[in-house]
Formats: structure tokens, sequence, C-alpha cells
């Protein structure tokens, strides 16, 4: 029974997760971006430990830990602070206008669900009905990436998807072996990294973090 | 325990190289790490012809023919390219292209570099395979854009991006694969190790294996450039410094499709069909047939070369694709074949541009009468690269395009077309660069080309003759791979 209840609010954070990723897809500022970014991270790390907790899988306590670290704390603070020291916190139109975006982001999400389908209904774990939302928050993601033409919300994107893999690892199989989980999330800090780096480059050259002056290397 | 100085020496180097790169003596240095790690992989190969395939570290490293094959290969590339970029990048840093403090940086990563290419190789687990994979791209990507210029960042930064999008898909394929993989081995760390999982892959669940290879192919097939996922790679060739070039080319593309093909071998043990042969002989065919054709619109050299691994690397997939023995030697002696040749005329042209002062290929003219020896290395590394007897390239296409029309003659048209416009496209633009008329002067500096002709020799070599025990090597590592 007491499983029952605990299920119940993976699947809330599950719910809020999409919601989150959603609610990126819409967001115009970057600033808002990292925020929404940050609580997806944080109902990342609470439904992992919950999960933790509840099946007495110990090793997902390290990596709530982890994301609670790097994806709540340090990633946003650090993106904050460039976008403080960039001064590049202004309203940015995407690409594709926000409701049409909504809809396709729809479509994305049915697909998802019966993508995943055939696997949740293999799967052993207690959440495994979360699996076709972490694909689609994945999908969503992608998305996002695309539809951004600026540096920092494209990184975002590029985050947010390795949340829904995170998330997609977890309700699949309760996570990757530790190992391996570490060793993504270094991988994940060291981009971000070379990230900060290129965008003081970027912006010395091009003066500004819009890709749009990216756009030189095309196919004659 | 060879293995461990394997991984130790390139990552040290690494270490080494930031901390004190900015020596003046910093590139021979460099290439001493790259000498040292090439002696360590000759010593493992030597033990893994004697002793056959092994597993290391309680399981963590397995290393068979296959895998020791593309070590020695990756080993010895890395370490003429260190040769070729010592002279090379002083003469970018006379140009004032670069300052020592960027030479550190690039001396660093590419050892790092290196060492991430020797553990995705090694590794026996498909996570640490990810993982270094992902790594490799990580120290590749400041080196793209070395130069600051506005064109190589936009390259870089489409690398950075359209490699992490796949690599992330890759990511998504390895936890279906761990899924699968749970069921029958159980939870834990053993179960990712990919001895384990060829012991029982006829016990895994096939529905999830076949979406598995599907992200999988696609994730680290962006890496190996397979169109339509290839946008990335000619510009990172070409706006890269030239070293780099040289080892993106003829290393990490193999590295990539070495990852596909060690999830093949599992996907076709539990599927038991040619899914997955199929998929990657599509991708590889329509890799060589778009890259053919978009050769002939190339205005940049490197440019056109980076197209050109393209079209090869979708025609070792094909091989590979194709499956059985002898498809999967043609394709491993391609791969041998292609990182040689490619990596060499990477060298020529480098010197070239530096001489010419721009990629333009209409600018580059009369190599062979101001300096015949880059003229001469370009022509016979384009004349090897585009397969004319006696180098070896002749010998692994003819084997694939055998094997091609017995076994698959729908696509043996496609093949030839392909490559003969290829051969024309590539002939006709380098024919004037090599034997045009010029007005330029001289290259005032001593080329680095003894890697050039060291490579070319080889592969002169493996046309001509395939000594023996190598060949007992390349029908082992075959087998592995075709059953």
């Amino acid at each position: 029974m007491a499983l029952n209840y605990h299920l119940q609010i993976v699947n809330l954070l599950a719910a809020l997760l999409l919601l989150i990723s959603f609610a990126m897809l819409s967001q115009r500022r970057v600033a808002g971006l990292v925020t929404l970014f940050a609580w997806q991270g944080a109902a990342l790390a609470l439904s992992t430990a919950i999960v933790a907790w509840s099946t007495g899988q110990h090793h997902l306590y390290y990596s709530a830990a982890l994301t609670l670290g790097l994806k709540v704390i340090a990633m946003p603070w650090y993106f904050y602070r460039l976008i403080r020291k960039l001064n590049v916190n202004r309203v940015v139109e995407p690409m594709i206008n926000i409701p049409t975006t909504m809809l396709i982001g729809i479509v994305l999400v049915i697909f998802a669900f019966n993508l995943a389908l055939p696997i949740s209904q293999m799967s052993g774990t207690v959440m495994r009905s979360t699996l076709g939302i972490a694909l689609a928050c994945v999908l969503l993601a992608l998305l996002m990436m695309i539809t951004r033409t600026k540096a920092i919300p494209q990184v975002i994107g590029f985050l947010a998807m390795e949340n829904g893999l995170f998330f997609a690892a977890t309700s699949a199989t309760y996570g990757m072996p530790l190992v391996v989980e570490l060793g993504v999330a270094l991988d994940v800090l060291v981009g971000v990294f070379v990230l900060g780096i290129f965008i003081f480059q970027i912006r010395e050259t091009f003066d500004s973090l819009d890709l749009k002056h990216m756009e030189k290397l095309k196919e004659k | 325990m060879e293995i461990y100085w394997l991984l130790g020496i390139p990552l040290s180097g690494g270490i080494f190289m930031a901390l004190w790169g900015f020596r003046r003596n910093a590139p021979e240095i460099n290439a001493l790490f790259s000498l040292l790690t090439l002696a360590v992989a000759a010593l493992l190969t030597a033990r893994i012809v004697e002793e056959g395939p092994m597993t290391v570290g309680n399981g963590w490293f397995f290393i068979d023919s296959f895998n020791v094959f593309l070590v020695t290969l990756t080993a010895f590339v890395a370490f003429t390219t260190a040769l070729f970029s010592r002279p090379y990048m002083r003469i970018e840093e006379e140009h004032g292209r670069l300052s020592t403090a960027r030479l550190r940086l690039y001396h660093s990563s590419y050892q790092i570099f290196i060492g991430m290419m020797i553990l995705a190789l090694t590794t026996n687990n498909m996570g640490i395979l990810w993982v270094s994979m992902e790594g490799a791209t990580l120290a590749t990507v400041l080196l793209v854009s070395l130069y600051r210029t506005p064109a190589s960042l936009e390259a870089a930064w489409k690398y950075f991006i359209l490699c992490g999008v796949g690599i992330a898909l890759a990511l998504f394929g390895t936890i279906l694969l761990y899924f699968a993989a749970e069921k029958v081995l159980g939870s834990g760390g053993t179960a990712l190790l990919w001895t384990q999982l060829n012991g029982v892959k006829t016990q895994l669940e096939p529905t999830v294996l076949q979406l598995a290879f599907v992200f999988l192919l696609v994730g680290y097939g962006t890496k190996v450039g397979l169109v339509p996922l290839h946008s990335w790679l000619p510009d990172a060739h070409a706006e890269g410094p030239t070293p780099v070039s040289a080892v993106l080319s003829g290393l990490l593309l193999n590295v990539a499709l070495y990852a596909v093909m060690r999830s093949k071998v599992l996907v076709d043990g539990a599927l038991g069909n040619d899914m997955a042969g199929n998929l990657m002989m599509g991708f590889g065919l329509l890799s060589v047939v778009v890259a053919a054709f978009l050769i002939n619109r190339q205005t940049d050299v490197k440019r056109m070369f980076a197209y050109s691994s393209i079209e090869h690397m979708g025609l070792v997939t094909f091989a590979f694709g194709m499956g059985g023995t002898v498809a999967s030697f043609a394709g491993l002696l391609h791969m041998t074949m292609h990182s040689l040749t490619k990596s060499a005329i990477f060298f020529t042209v480098g010197h070239a541009t530096q001489k010419a002062g721009t990629q333009l290929m209409s600018d580059i003219r009369g190599l062979i009468k101001t300096n015949p020896t880059i003229g001469w290395g370009l022509m016979l590394g384009t004349i090897a690269i585009l397969g004319v007897p006696p180098f070896g390239v002749f010998a692994s296409e003819f084997l694939i395009i055998t094997t091609a029309m017995h076994e698959h003659p729908w696509a043996t048209p496609f093949l030839l077309i392909a490559l003969g416009v290829a051969f024309a496209s590539i002939f006709g633009k380098v024919q004037p660069m090599v034997f045009g008329e010029t007005g330029l002067p001289r290259l005032p500096h001593m080329p680095a080309l003894t890697p050039v002709f060291v490579h070319l020799g080889l592969v002169l070599m493996l046309g001509l003759f395939i000594p023996p025990y190598l060949a007992a090597w390349y029908r082992q590592a075959a087998q592995l791979l075709g059953g």
C-alpha cells in the first residue's frame, strides 16, 4: 500500500516534468529558462530520491544528490552569472511562434507515448508508466533546441534533453550503473565548462550571442 | 598491464601539456608522448596476436583482434600527425595565426583526445564507451575553434550541438540496451559489459534491441558522418587546424563506427535477422552517393576532402552492413587504407594552403613547380584515395564492389556511379592545383612530408602485398564481425 502512495507522488512529479518542458518551450526570457531548468532538476532529484527510498535502490540516492548538486545549484548559478556578465536577458522571439511550437509539442508527446508503450509494458519497475513522459521530455527539449537561435537557450535545451534521458533511465531500469552515471555527469559538467569558454569566444568575435550571425557555412 | 600504460600515457600527456605546454619544445614532447603510446600499442598487439582475446582489470577492458587493430591504427596515425604538426604548427605561429597559449590548449587537447579514443576502443562497458565518445567530442570542440575566426567558431558550435544531440540519442540507445540486458543479467555493473552481453545476446528482448540499435546507429552515426547526419563534418574539417582535420577524419570517424559495430554484433544475435545490416547498408549507400555528388560543388580544398571522407566512411558502413567474412574483411581493410591515405592528404593540403595563404582551390596552383614534394604528395595521395591500382584503396574497394555484385546486385550501379563521379570531380580539381601555372613563391620552410610518404608507402605496400600475419589478423577480426 505504501508503495502505491509513493508511486502517486512520482507520477505527479513526472507530470510536473512534462509541464516544465512545455513551459520552457513558451518561455521568452533567458533567465526565466534557467529558473525553469533548475525547477526541472529539482523535480527530477526529488522523484529519483523517492524511487530510491521506496524500492531500496541505494545507488539512486547518489544520482539524486548529483542531480541536485549539478543541475539545481551549480549550473543554474553559473548560467545566471553568465547572463548577468554578458547582459543578455532580453525577450527573444523563437523562430516559430509559440502557439505553433506548442501544437508541435503536443504531437511529439503523443508520438513519444506510442513509442514508449511496448517498452513500458515489458518493464518490471514500479514507475514504468512514466517512460512515455521521459521520452516526451527528450523530444520537447530537442524541439526547443531547434526553435531557438540564441546560444544559451540552445544549451539549456541540450541539458533538458539530458534530464529527460536521465528520467528515462530511472523509470525503465532504476538508473544506469553508477560508474556510467558518474561518467555521464562528468561529461555534462565538462560540456558546460567548454560551453562557457565558447560563449565568451563567440561574444568576442561576433559581439552578440545570436546564432543568426553564424550562417555563413552553408552548401552553395 | 599494457592497457593501463596505454590509457595513462596520453591522459597524463594531456595534463602535462596543460601545465607545461608553453615551453618552446612542447611540440617535441607531444610527439614523444605519442611515440610512447604507439610503442605500448605495439606491445599490446603483439600480445593479443600471441594469446588471443582477453579481458583485463575485472572485465573492465576487453581486447580482441578487432579493437587492437584499431588501437594500433589510432596510435600510429596519432604519432605521425604529431610529427607533422610539429613544424606545421610552428609555421602557423610564425604567421601569427596562433599564440603560445593556444598551442598549449592544442597540445593538451590533442593528447586527451587520443586518450579518449583509446578508452572508447578498449573499454568493455557500453556505458563507458558512450562517455568516452562524448569526451572525445568535447576534447576537440575547442580545437576546431582554435583560430577563433568567425567561420571556425560557427563550425565548432555546429559540431558541439549536432554531435551533442546525436550522442544524446546514443545514450538513449544505451539505456534501452541496459534495460534489455538487466532482465537477463540482473542489475548492477555487469549488465553493460560487452562480453557479458555477447554471451547472452540470443536471450535479449528483440523489440527493445531493435529500437536500441536505431538510436545507437543514429547517435554514433552522427559522428561517423553518415548522410543525412553529416552536416557538422565538412565545416569542422575545413575550419579546424590541419592536424586536427587529419585525426578527425582518419581516427574519430573509425572509432564512432567501431561503436556502431559493437552494437550491431549484439543486435544481430538477438534479432537473428538482417535488420541492423540493412539499416547500415541504407545509410552507407546514401552517404556514398550524396557525398560523391556534393564533392563536385566544393571550392574549399579541405571541405572537398571532408566530403570524400563521408563517401569512404559510407562505403565502409555499407561493407559492414552486408556482413559476412569477406565484406567485413574488405571493410576493415578500407578503414585502414582510408585512415592512412586521408591523413596523408590532409598533411599535404595543409602545406599547400599554408603556401597559398588560402583554402580556395582556385587560388592554389602549380604546386609541382615551386614545391615538388608537396605537389607529388598531393597527387599521389589523391590517386591513392581515388582507388587507382596498385594502391591499397583499390584492393579494398574492389573487394567491396565484387561482394556487393554477388550479394546485393541492385546496389552495384549506385556504388560504381558514385565512385566514378567522385573520381572525376576530385581528379579534375586536384590536377590544376598540382600542375597549373603559378606566380606564387616557394614555401620558405621545409615542409614536414615524411609522414605523408610513410603513409602512402604503407598504402602502396598493402595494395601489392598483405603480409600473411596481417592478413590472418584481419581475417580473425572479420570473423568476429561477420560471424
